[in-house]
């Protein structure tokens, strides 16, 4: 397909997406005088899951044995998965460059004077780094979803173009000496807080240049919201009680994140919150501490410390969970020349193991691996002072297929059912696979050659999810022990820790790889 | 999802065209944008903490639409309730909305605690 006009700009490191990871990874580059462009598919600002959320941080001082005794906790949770020379990388990294952001981040101070660096509230802290960026002379392009990395002939990548939602372009075109990806995780359209851009864009790009993924199995993830809507912020739930439809309290295994209780008594009925035990001190200061929480109670009509709710379970797919495109150095690359990647597009195996790492190592992880990226590409792109004019081939965009909602659908029926998710055996992971199979399969049956931005922006969007859950669902066969976020009920024991590898388009392969052994 | 800009109260500003992550909204000429992809909408409800004049109103609902009516909202109290509890733009100088995110591992912590 042809379009009409399309936006050209040449930049140093081109970073796709404008999240947390790619705001720190924008500010970082052009702190080093690069000329950074920033592609974001909605609106850098409240782009990403972090934007409608609370990051906390992994923010640790440099004080006696305090770092070295996190990573040894760290350590055995990630259960024989975990790097800790990543760990201290990202905890320093983190350290160091989070209280940077007070010069447009106004922090308060807590009850004691002090201001507490690592705790920031999503809308503000996305708010800041947008302006943080602009004010370092990075360009930012709203509402651009990359479709194509740019490949030079040699296959190292040269940029990328995507479509502009809003502009008077149709299209754009940035060719760059580096290129970070930074696009966020993969939900599968769940209702999850904020996460409906994040369909795995990022590692459909990545998987067509070569790059491959580690921990896609970790991806079972579930979080409770109160019933239909998207409300994943937990802290009030936990002080919860749950109760069944007859009023039979449900038994909470000990360990927070485990919410697989919940996904086996969803199963045969509605389940009930009760968060009267929620202090009267912490009711009063919810608002100010997590201000979209007591707004959705209060438009269900709901008063959630004396009526109990009906609640439901949200799929967080690699967003929470930790599979991501494999980082294949200390650099923050994938294996791709001039392609580094940051954040949750990233496994972050080196620094939770098989394990989520919560919001806070995430959001750390986001930052320093943002961080780490932009220096790594502007060193890349000053090292190899190639012509941003050598030729390239533009891609190809195939055609795309009329009715979407069936494929999402089925999808969707694999990746965001808690029990197939949380309860996998051979036999269920088999018959997904195959669910899954069928679906990629329609994706190809494309006959609407002339599409416009969003049609093609949702195809590819479809495409990438698909891909994503396929890579989930093999990687989770491949691994037929149970470890961290990934449970067989079939488990077979295996000894020695190993990390699951995979990738591929047309036919997924995985293959498993010994972990290193801790020095 | 969101539902409804209430007419009387936008100033058709476009602030919220430009902020929403998912191009729900469709920009008029000195009207009130057009919610022209609903179902689109994330229920992120940022929009409306970007909106000085209250106007937006989003449903906790992401799963099917409640239409709604702008006189029972004006009466409701809801409308602007996000902005205000963030203290943003007017409200930063009410201490007592100050943001107090920083207290989240306390009350964890509490929690954790017998």
């Amino acid at each position: 397909m042809k379009f009409s006009s399309s936006l050209r700009l040449e930049a140093d490191v081109l970073i796709i997406g404008g999240g947390l990871a790619g705001c720190w990874a924008a500010i970082t580059a052009a702190q080093t005088g690069a000329r950074v462009v920033v592609a974001e598919k909605g609106y850098c600002g409240t782009a990403g899951v972090a934007a409608s959320a609370g990051p906390g941080h992994w923010f640790i001082p440099p004080d006696g044995t305090l770092r070295r005794d996190a990573i040894a906790r760290r350590l055995e949770t990630a259960q024989g998965l975990g790097d800790a020379d990543w760990m201290e990388t990202i905890i320093d990294r983190t350290f160091r460059t989070l209280p940077t952001i007070a010069s447009h981040y106004r922090y308060t101070q807590d009850d004691n004077g002090k201001v507490r660096y690592h705790a920031l509230r999503g809308p503000e802290y996305l708010r800041a780094l947008r302006q943080k960026a602009l004010d370092c002379g990075v360009t930012v392009l709203d509402h651009s979803p990359a479709l194509a990395l740019l490949r030079h002939g040699d296959t190292s990548i040269a940029g990328a173009t995507g479509v502009s939602l809003k502009s008077g372009h149709d299209q754009w075109i940035v060719r760059s000496g580096a290129t970070i990806l930074a696009t966020g995780g993969c939900a599968f359209r769940s209702h999850l807080l904020g996460s409906a851009n994040n369909t795995g864009d990022g590692l459909l790009m990545a998987a067509d240049a070569g790059a491959c993924f580690s921990g896609m199995e970790f991806s079972a993830f579930f979080t409770i919201v109160p019933a239909n809507t998207t409300m994943a912020r937990t802290m009030i739930y936990s002080f919860a009680r749950y109760y069944d439809a007859a009023g039979h309290e449900l038994e909470r295994p000990p360990g927070s994140h485990d919410n697989s209780f919940l996904a086996r008594a969803l199963k045969k009925g509605q389940v009930f919150c009760d968060l009267s035990g929620v202090p009267e001190d912490i009711r009063r200061q919810l608002p100010q501490i997590s201000p979209n929480v007591p707004i959705t109670f209060q438009r269900l009509g709901i008063d959630p410390f004396s009526q109990k709710f009906p609640v439901s379970l949200v799929g967080e797919g690699t967003i929470r969970g930790v599979g991501g495109i494999r980082v294949m150095d200390r650099h923050s690359g994938c294996g791709v020349p001039g392609l580094y990647v940051a954040g949750d597009v990233a496994s972050r195996e080196p620094v939770t193991g098989a394990i989520s790492g919560g919001g806070a190592v995430n959001a750390a992880w986001a930052l320093s691996s943002g961080c780490i990226a932009a220096e790594a590409a502007v060193a890349y792109t000053r090292r190899q002072r190639r012509s941003l004019k050598e030729p390239v081939t533009l891609p190809e965009y195939e055609a795309i297929a009329g009715d979407s909602t069936a494929v999402e659908h089925a999808v969707q029926r694999e990746m965001l059912s808690p029990n197939k998710q949380y309860f996998r055996t051979a036999s269920s992971l088999k018959q997904s696979s195959q669910a899954l199979e069928d679906a990629w399969e329609r994706l190809s049956l494309g006959d609407v050659h002339q599409a416009g931005a969003r049609a093609r922006l949702r195809h590819q969007e479809l495409k990438a999810l698909t891909a994503v859950a396929r890579w989930c669902t093999a990687s989770a066969l491949a691994r037929k022990e149970s470890r961290g976020l990934h449970y067989r009920c079939d488990a077979e024991s295996v000894a020695m820790p190993a990390h699951i590898l995979s990738g591929g388009l047309a036919k997924p392969w995985t293959r498993s790889v010994p972990a290193k052994v801790p020095s | 999802m969101i539902e409804l800009i209430v007419e009387t109260r936008c100033t058709a500003c476009n602030i919220c065209v430009e902020v929403c992550p998912r191009d729900v909204l469709s920009p008029r000429e000195g009207q009130p944008p057009i919610i022209a992809y609903q179902v689109d909408c994330q229920t992120c409800f940022l929009c409306e903490l970007y909106c000085k004049t209250d106007a937006i109103y989003v449903h906790p609902d992401a799963t099917q639409a409640h239409p709604q009516n702008a006189e029972i909202l004006e009466a409701s109290g809801l409308l602007g309730e996000y902005r205000r509890n963030s203290g943003w733009d007017e409200w930063s100088v009410h201490e007592e909305l100050r943001n107090q995110h920083w207290r989240m591992e306390d009350v964890f912590r509490r929690a954790r605690s017998p």
